[in-house]
């Protein structure tokens, strides 16, 4: 990326930063809350921020490329704005994973691991998300979509286009 | 629901207000925390070790008798609390972070107590990105009251807490690999011995247990390992969630006492298959455990030792209600896709073997296998078993050498050419490989 080498962490990102490190009882320990970090305010971690890592962590690059590459979580470059992370695995699947699948495919025009041409969704075919029960599901950004029918997912995606998400079903409605 | 004598994890499961520290405290809650305290380490550890509680990761070892694995003369110990839960049908324990928060808090602190561990990481998996906020709301509601930080509650013990969020790695779910993890390394699992109990992060003493097992210690810490037994078998004490999906008319997660017939179980809590299902097959306790036909299923108790008995495990309760309508090979592509992509890539039979019988199936599922593919699969099988650091290359043999066992004549229709190949052909290649 052009600004690769300007990477830095300011004001309440640097300090938001320090506090990690200072709460792990290694500096090697704070590799992934600070991956996290970058990751939640860029989209992706930059090579830039693994040469500023490393400075700081007493880490080499490679090390932390071990980590960045080691999960598949982590971004190294720009994602779509709306990642669909769809869980294909067994219970999932029982449940109807595969039409799902097929039908987001269908109607975004690229098929799973491709982004569409305007940048705003990607889909993915992800391992077991942990709602085995209320599949199929569906992960966008933080939180999971559950019991998902062709007509749901539409209605997901419409909201998503619009800026304004249907509430999604680990978002409960709770006592304050 | 008549089964509400069996809640003691699930108590506060389906409410709007569990995750309340207030509400919490007006339940009974840190009580336990309390009278740890009182009791002092030693007889913690006693009282769980009387108590028969088992890991209910998946492994089933002896939860008091791991702590007592702690060396005594240990200066520096850390504790951690696995919730990656990442086990193919397992959900329970992001159901007790999600509603019970703070229970699962109070176990971790008093198990934290227990061998005197000065540092607590709760490793959340990272996909559960909004459990991570609700664990680190409690924890910082914790610390302001008092049950976390220095001298808590005038007791002398010490104990800081991090949550961590994981980054999708299976892989991190089994003890070693998740301590690397927070070292700061891949999450690649260590040889044992020696044993994290001895020797594990940063080369300290550390426990690793399951949410599920931590969150069950202020019930035996308030009532004692006696009433704790009540519940479930001799060798298979208390009370266990499973987390059930598969096309049944009450999925979800259920708390039984252990050694309830499956039956029962099936019948009772599960209302049976959902209409115009039927039942085929049952993964008893997650992806990872061999698959019982549904007949054998009939004849099972739902207790660690009625489940090896019947060839199988109870495994992380994560159980997984296959019908009739689902073809077994598929669901076996499915599941060896998913061992194939989250093997760690250190030992070669794991590795190479995993990718193998993904490759395999999917050939047969093409329509291009032959009956010595079949053999093969057996083969390969066999020579991925006992020769690796981690337990992942087993956990993919289990399920495929009982699904090839069991329901062989699915995999030979599919080299004779029948009905089904094409189908599974068109499937197989847009499926991700």
């Amino acid at each position: 990326m052009e600004n690769d080498k300007n990477f830095t962490l300011e004001g309440d990102d640097l300090t938001r930063y320090e506090a990690i490190v200072a709460r792990y009882p290694t500096k090697r320990s704070a590799i992934m809350p600070s991956l996290w970090l970058i990751q939640d305010r860029d989209g992706y971690v930059c090579d830039g921020a693994v040469s500023w890592l490393s400075e700081r962590l007493e880490m080499s690059e490679a090390k932390i490329r071990e980590v960045l590459s080691f999960y598949f979580m982590y971004r190294e470059t720009p994602q779509a704005k709306h990642v669909l992370q769809v869980c294909h695995n067994i219970s999932c699947h029982v449940m109807g994973a595969r039409p799902l699948l097929t039908h987001l495919q269908k109607k975004l025009g690229v098929r799973t691991g491709e982004t569409t041409a305007d940048g705003l969704f990607a889909i993915e075919g992800v391992e077991c998300l942990g709602a085995c029960g209320m599949g199929p599901c569906m992960l966008v950004g933080k939180h999971l979509y559950e019991h998902l029918t062709p007509v749901k997912a539409d209605e997901i995606l419409d909201s998503l286009r619009k800026g304004d998400p249907l509430r999604p079903d680990t978002d409960r409605e709770l006592e304050a | 629901m008549s089964h509400d004598q069996y809640k003691i994890l699930s108590k506060r499961f389906g409410r709007n207000d569990g995750h309340k520290l207030s509400v919490y405290e007006s339940e009974g809650g840190y009580d336990a925390l309390r009278k740890a305290f009182v009791l002092g380490c030693e007889a913690v550890i006693a009282e769980v070790r009387d108590s028969g509680l088992r890991g209910r990761g998946g492994a089933g070892f002896p939860t008091g008798v791991k702590w007592g694995f702690v060396p005594k003369d240990a200066e520096t110990v850390y504790f951690m609390i696995n919730a990656d839960e990442s086990e193919p049908g397992t959900f329970k324990d992001r159901f007790l972070i999600d509603y019970d928060p703070h229970l699962v808090l109070e176990g971790s602190i008093i198990s934290s107590y227990a061998v005197r561990a000065e540092l607590c990481v709760i490793y959340i998996r990272g996909e559960f990105g909004w459990l991570i906020d609700r664990m680190q709301v409690a924890v910082d509601e914790a610390y302001a009251k008092g049950y976390l930080g220095k001298n808590i509650l005038g007791s002398g013990y010490d104990l800081e807490v991090i949550v961590h969020k994981g980054a999708g790695a299976y892989i991190c779910g089994e003890e070693t690999g998740l301590i690397n993890s927070v070292t700061g390394l891949k999450g690649q699992p260590s040889i044992k011995p020696p044993f994290p109990a001895v020797q594990g992060f940063l080369d300290k003493p550390t426990i690793v247990n399951n949410v599920e097992s931590v969150a069950a210690v202020p019930h035996i810490v308030t009532n004692g390992a006696a009433v704790y037994k009540q519940h479930g078998t001799e060798k298979s004490c208390g009370t266990k969630l499973f987390s059930v999906s598969g096309p049944v008319k009450n999925p979800g997660v259920h708390e039984i006492p252990l050694g309830l017939p499956f039956r029962e179980f099936f019948h009772e809590w599960l209302g049976g298959m959902a209409d115009g299902e039927e039942f085929k097959a049952l993964i008893v306790g997650g992806s990872s455990v061999p698959v019982l036909t549904a007949d054998e299923s009939m004849r099972l108790n739902l207790d660690y030792e009625s489940c090896a008995e019947a060839g199988t495990m109870l495994g992380s309760g994560g159980m997984i209600i296959i019908p009739a309508r689902c073809d077994m090979v598929e669901l076996i592509q499915v599941l060896m896709h998913f061992y194939w992509d989250e093997s760690c890539g250190q030992c070669t039979p794991c590795r190479e073997g995993t990718g193998w019988l993904h490759t395999l199936v999917r050939k047969l599922r093409r329509g291009e296998g032959t009956l010595e593919d079949i053999d093969l699969i057996d083969r390969v099988c066999n020579g991925m078993v006992g020769l690796t650091i981690c337990p992942l290359s087993e956990a993919a043999v289990m399920p495929m050498q009982s699904f090839l066992k069991k329901f062989r004549p699915e995999f030979e229709a599919l080299v004779q050419g029948r009905t089904e190949a094409g189908e599974a052909s068109r499937w197989a290649r847009e499926f991700r490989s």
